[in-house]
């Protein structure tokens, strides 16, 4: 199933393309790969349909242009759309996010602290 | 020891939007919506999602269509934009035509250069030390060693891409393919014949098989 790519995605026009490099994608840390993947599967999985995903971000690339917005990567900008596509298609709520941003963060503070 | 290292005690706007990542991804997980596989799947499908259909489209149109293949020799840039294929690079497209007396071999020198909007990823030993620099000194012998025997007669030219040039080769039509239409010869081209270190065969007739 995922052998195959979508031109929708693959292919998305100039100021949402996906940022490439000599014509590979470009992933500048692990988890900008795993949330393309993530979008992606959903898509595939049909929690909803391409368009509802390019066209979030798209408002959410010309939000982040507006003067006095801080700087944005376009990766960070492609986790807001997917992270608010995702509650507002129900498959997650705002709280249980939340919640696991806060254990995940605990975890990691602990984790440093034992590290010394 | 008594030193408190601040730098990994407040995450950074990549590691929070690594939380972040995470987070959504776990809890999308036990919903049972996605699998790790299939992301794992994905990644790795679109990293190499690029094939060389499209110089392969290319190619077989300059065989069947003697002006369009012109064009493609005199301004490959635009004729290669009139089927639909460019990058945004900004880079010009030269075509090379391998002739009966001329065979054609494309590599970059210093980097990896690659025509990717017609040949999709390069493959990794075009990206090697070795063959940057072993075909520039000796393409017969590199040829060779890719199992492409050229006579004495044939003359070799290696053309080196960079950042604003980039070529590709137009492999000479195998003989016996006057019946096929513009789609099986199509079919017939490798990336490896457009990079030059491949000559495309005369496929095997049917009736053989």
């Amino acid at each position: 199933m995922a052998e195959e790519t979508d031109p929708r995605i693959a292919n998305m026009a100039e100021h949402i393309a996906l940022p490439r490099q000599n014509g590979e994608l470009l992933f500048q840390a692990p988890w900008e790969a795993r949330a393309f993947g993530i979008a992606v599967a959903l898509n595939e999985a049909g929690a909803y349909p391409w368009r509802d995903f390019s066209q979030g971000l798209a408002a959410e690339t010309a939000a982040a242009e507006q003067p006095g917005e801080a700087q944005t990567s376009y990766y960070e900008r492609w986790l807001t759309t997917l992270a608010t596509l995702a509650i507002t298609k129900g498959l997650v709520t705002p709280a249980e996010l939340e919640q696991r941003i806060q254990e995940y963060l605990h975890q990691e503070a602990h984790a440093e602290h034992h590290a010394r | 020891m008594s030193t408190i290292h601040t730098e990994h005690q407040i995450p950074g706007p990549g590691s929070l939007a690594d939380i972040r990542t995470k987070a959504l991804e776990s809890l999308l997980i036990e919903k049972g919506l996605i699998s790790s596989d299939a992301i794992d799947a994905i990644v790795r499908a679109y990293e190499h999602d690029i094939g060389p259909l499209n110089g392969a489209t290319v190619v077989a149109r300059a065989w069947v269509d003697p002006v369009y293949k012109q064009r493609l020799l005199s301004d490959g840039t635009s004729a290669i934009a009139e089927l639909g294929f460019g990058g945004r690079e900004g880079v010009d497209m030269v075509v090379l035509e391998n002739t009966p007396t001329v065979h054609n071999v494309v590599v970059c020198t210093l980097c990896s250069c690659y025509p990717w909007p017609v040949l999709g990823l390069p493959p990794a030993w075009y990206k090697s030390y070795a063959y940057r620099a072993r075909v520039v000194r000796e393409p017969r012998t590199v040829l060779q060693e890719f199992g492409l025997e050229l006579p004495d007669m044939v003359e070799i030219r290696v053309w080196d891409s960079n950042s604003d040039m980039r070529y590709m080769v137009l492999p000479e039509r195998p003989a016996g393919t006057e019946h096929l239409s513009e789609t099986e010869l199509r079919d017939l081209v490798t990336r490896d014949a457009m990079i030059g270190v491949a000559r495309i065969a005369t496929p095997a007739p049917a009736a053989q098989r």
